[in-house]
């Protein structure tokens, strides 16, 4: 029971800045942008999070400073790629590139100082359950912004007018322009909340997952985000379940190691990307639902006609 | 050369159609370029008039233009009243000081070829581009049109020639995103299946529009345009892609439009269409408006004289049915898998194509052309040799190349992109299509620039090709030159097997006349030729037997003498099951 529980808390852990991330890079795709600068937005949240909050001692103004430094990140791709009509992909790339350099230097004086954990929820009574209090009700912060943001993103892109435009615009910006939908700002306003997303999910590294910082630390979890975005067809319940599905499987071959199974370790460690490409490709089965559901105008440049 | 003798043909249509030519114009023009005064006395004047010229007319208008600049006010029984509107995209005038006047309740033609400017002066009254000169008036008042949302709350609504759905949502979300943010969109879904079912457009409210036929398409445009409630509908090529029938079933909800008091902005190039629903006609030729005419007392070729400037080549033709001899080419019971999801499957297709003759095949697109058309060229192989045969040959296994050097050529749909690479210059996409069949374009590995370029030349000359420069990149040219330069490449060694998909699209008169006299001249000569087309007016004109292509379906051939349009339509929608289709 306490082994069960430990693996599920860790399995929480690992999953909720893939979810975050993921979350907020489906609702950039879904405006058709393709920001594979996801990796760079995160690590310049890790970093803006970890010195924040260590300068102050306070770890949500630390959150808030990641999210800040994730949009100004998203500006600056946004920017270019929707005001300038640069190539989404090169400037994706690039804006990896920028942030996993930025954070080293920004970084620099603070490899290997102790971090400032958010503080777990806790509601008296409630939170004492056993299994099931500090599962689901003795977390922190992140946790609970990752799962309201989930249906969040549901509920706006599915129920509100405005999620529908984002939609139609990822399905065909020529046809919403020409509707008089404003393109280009509801793109501006994707890409940033991608980059607040990503901004959070760096913070979770640094302040929650492990509270410190090290250099490179979000360690890919960037590009792992983007494929889950991609497997999951665009549909924040599967990011959902890709997220966990990642992270139970990263966690159980941790565990399969410890315990020495006579598999290669490095079988093992693949793992995790294996059993979610396969799950995810099976649940893409049907090619009408992920047609529908995939943004056709996915990395292409917009530029109205004036 | 027109322009030298400048005339105006002002033709009067009270005393049945006589013709005259007066010598001193811009008197006669006068009336006719007062909207003002004419257009009002439309109504009372028996004779409204119809003009056709050249360039002084121009001149005349922009005096008068500029004259008119200082009036602030419109006639307010015109729903609608433009005046000077202009555009320039860089140096390029899209539309030069374009008048227009709409009434209410009147169905109004917008005529004009390809690339006149019809599609920038409507995106200026829609709000999607802003005219850099010029006025609107709207119910007399003067406005400013700052973007689509605006142009609707006005009363302005529009249906799109290429439409601007979003496959990936439903009929009802489509809707709504055109709609006022405000509007509930339960209500939403009851309120378009009952303005559907009353206009006998009918709609699901939860399809998906990625499964809808085109023509249920073009049922969302128009049902979307409907629920904003317009006073004014522009419709932009809306029968592009209808069989006659659907065609027919149009014009009854527009006449019911029109008759409940809503002008439609009927924009067109097809002018038998024009001539029987439209009240007037304002023409557009190289951004300026060039004549305004009633369509119903003028013919198709006075109103085409007019589009175009120019008289348009008459096509000379004599259908000839009877064939002689063995077919050149055969395709024999030849069913083909669909591509993909958005792909047509062939089933059991069976044609012979024999020398001397131009057969053509009609269909709305997506129903197989393009795959039937790849089938034959070799893009896509036959599941088995014997199903395409070429000069007696069993070819369905062999590649594009290969059935090129036996004799046949193939000219494929897409200008830019398959039968040209865009950036290339014209001298090597000679080579992309001719070096497996003319030896002399090669020396061994080696590339003879030389030859090509004097092929160029002969393509030029033989097929009045229009360029700017000796050997321009394929994309700078016009489409109707960048066809003729494809269509002379092809046709230069005589070939006796020629296959061609959607000869003259989006190709100005003047080029497609060409194209289609070089089509049958070769037939003439013993060609056998296969036409695919969209365009029934075309087949109509060119080909000597006809069938149709309706969901990977080919009808069997008729002597065009022997068929007609309805009969054609209905092949087209399917309708040919019953008279078994194989031979």
């Amino acid at each position: 029971m306490e082994l069960t529980l430990a693996i599920l808390l860790t399995i929480i852990t690992a999953a909720t800045p893939l979810l975050l991330a993921a979350t907020g890079e489906l609702v950039v795709e879904r405006s058709g942008v393709l920001n594979l600068g996801v990796e760079g937005m995160m690590i310049m949240g890790a970093v803006g999070g970890f010195v924040m909050a260590y300068l102050t001692g306070n770890p949500l103004l630390g959150i808030a400073f990641a999210v800040l430094l994730g949009m100004a990140m998203a500006l600056l791709f946004g920017f270019l790629v929707l005001t300038f009509a640069t190539n989404q992909y090169a400037t994706g790339l690039a804006l990896t590139i920028l942030g996993l350099g930025l954070a080293a230097l920004i970084g620099e004086g603070f490899v290997g100082r102790a971090g400032i954990r958010p503080p777990n929820l806790y509601i008296p009574g409630i939170s004492d359950i056993p299994f099931i209090g500090p599962l689901l009700f003795g977390r922190d912060v992140l946790f609970y912004i990752s799962i309201t943001l989930v249906a969040g993103v549901m509920w706006f892109l599915f129920r509100t007018r405005q999620g529908l435009t984002l939609r139609a615009i990822g399905d065909n910006h020529h046809s919403a322009h020409a509707l008089g939908i404003k393109v280009i700002r509801y793109r501006y306003l994707a890409v940033l909340f991608g980059g607040a997303c990503a901004g959070l999910a760096g913070a979770h590294l640094s302040l929650v997952y492990t509270p410190q910082w090290s250099e490179n630390m979000t360690a890919g979890r960037g590009w792992i985000a983007l494929a889950l975005v991609v497997f999951a067809s665009w549909r924040p319940l599967r990011v959902l379940a890709g997220a966990y599905l990642f992270g139970a499987v990263s966690i159980g071959q941790l565990h399969a190691q410890a315990i020495g199974i006579a598999i290669p370790s490095q079988a093992l460690s693949a793992l995790p990307y294996v059993a979610t490409i396969i799950v995810l490709v099976i649940i893409s089965q049907n090619r009408r639902l992920t047609m529908i559901n995939t943004p056709a105008s996915l990395g292409k440049s917009f530029v109205p006609d004036r | 050369m027109k322009r030298r003798h400048i005339s105006a043909i002002v033709r009067l249509t009270h005393n049945n159609a006589e013709m005259f030519q007066i010598p001193e114009r811009a008197s006669s023009c006068l009336d006719i370029r007062q909207p003002e005064k004419s257009f009002k006395k439309t109504s009372e004047l028996a004779n409204p008039a119809c003009t056709a010229d050249g360039e002084t007319t121009y001149s005349f208008l922009s005096n008068w233009s500029k004259n008119r600049r200082t009036m602030q006010t419109a006639n307010p029984d015109d729903l609608l009243t433009l005046r000077g509107l202009t555009k320039s995209f860089g140096s390029f005038k899209a539309n030069d000081g374009v008048d227009l006047s709409i009434r209410p309740g009147e169905i109004h033609a917008l005529l004009g070829e390809n690339g006149a400017g019809k599609s920038t002066f409507v995106k200026m009254l829609y709000g999607a581009l802003q005219p850099d000169a010029g006025e609107i008036f709207w119910r007399g008042k003067k406005v400013e049109i700052p973007n689509p949302a605006y142009a609707r709350e006005l009363g302005i609504g529009m249906v799109f020639q290429h439409f601007s759905l979003f496959e990936a949502l439903t009929v009802a979300e489509n809707i709504a995103v055109a709609l006022p943010p405000k509007t509930s969109f339960k209500k939403l879904s009851t309120d378009l299946e009952t303005v559907s079912r009353e206009y006998g457009l009918p709609l699901k409210a939860g399809s998906h529009v990625y499964d809808l036929s085109v023509g249920q398409r073009q049922r969302i445009e128009i049902v979307r345009c409907l629920l904003q409630q317009p006073d004014l509908i522009i419709m932009d090529e809306p029968t592009s892609v209808l069989t006659p029938q659907e065609v027919e079933e149009l014009f009854a909800v527009l006449r019911k439009l029109s008759s409940e008091g809503k002008a439609i902005l009927y924009i067109s190039h097809k002018l038998e269409e024009v001539r029987v629903l439209c009240e007037r006609a304002t023409i557009l030729r190289h951004g300026k408006v060039v004549g305004a005419c009633i369509p119903k007392d003028e013919t198709a070729s006075s109103i085409a004289r007019m589009m175009v400037g120019s008289d348009i080549h008459q096509i000379r033709h004599e259908p000839n049915a009877a064939h002689h001899g063995e077919p050149l080419l055969s395709v024999r019971n030849l069913s083909l898998p669909a591509r993909d999801t958005f792909g047509t499957p062939l089933r059991e297709v069976s044609l012979d194509l024999y020398p001397g003759q131009i057969a053509g095949i009609a269909g709305i697109a997506g129903n197989g052309q393009t795959e039937l058309f790849d089938v034959i060229s070799g893009e896509t192989l036959a599941p088995s040799a014997e199903d395409v045969m070429l000069f007696g040959q069993p070819v369905g296994k062999l590649g594009i190349s290969k059935r090129r050097a036996i004799g046949a050529v193939f000219i494929s749909e897409e200008r830019l992109g398959q039968a040209t690479v865009a950036t290339m210059p014209l001298s090597e996409n000679v080579f992309l299509t001719r070096h497996s069949v003319n030896p002399d374009l090669k020396a061994g590995p080696l590339l003879r620039r030389g030859t090509a370029k004097a092929l160029l030349d002969k393509i030029t000359t033989e097929l009045d090709v229009r360029k700017s420069a000796a050997d321009p990149a394929a994309q700078a040219l016009s489409g109707g030159n960048l066809q003729k330069f494809i269509v002379g490449r092809e046709v230069l060694e005589d070939p006796k097997v020629i296959i061609v998909n959607q000869p003259t699209w989006g190709v100005d008169a003047g080029s497609a006349a060409r194209i289609r006299q070089t089509l049958i001249d070769l037939a003439a000569n013993g060609a056998a030729i296969l036409v695919i087309s969209q365009d029934l007016d075309e087949l109509f004109e060119i080909a000597d037997t006809m069938a149709a292509i309706a969901e990977g379906n080919l009808s069997k051939f008729e002597s065009v003498a022997k068929t007609n349009r309805n009969a054609i339509g209905l092949k087209m929608s399917g309708i040919f099951a019953a008279e078994g289709t194989h031979p």
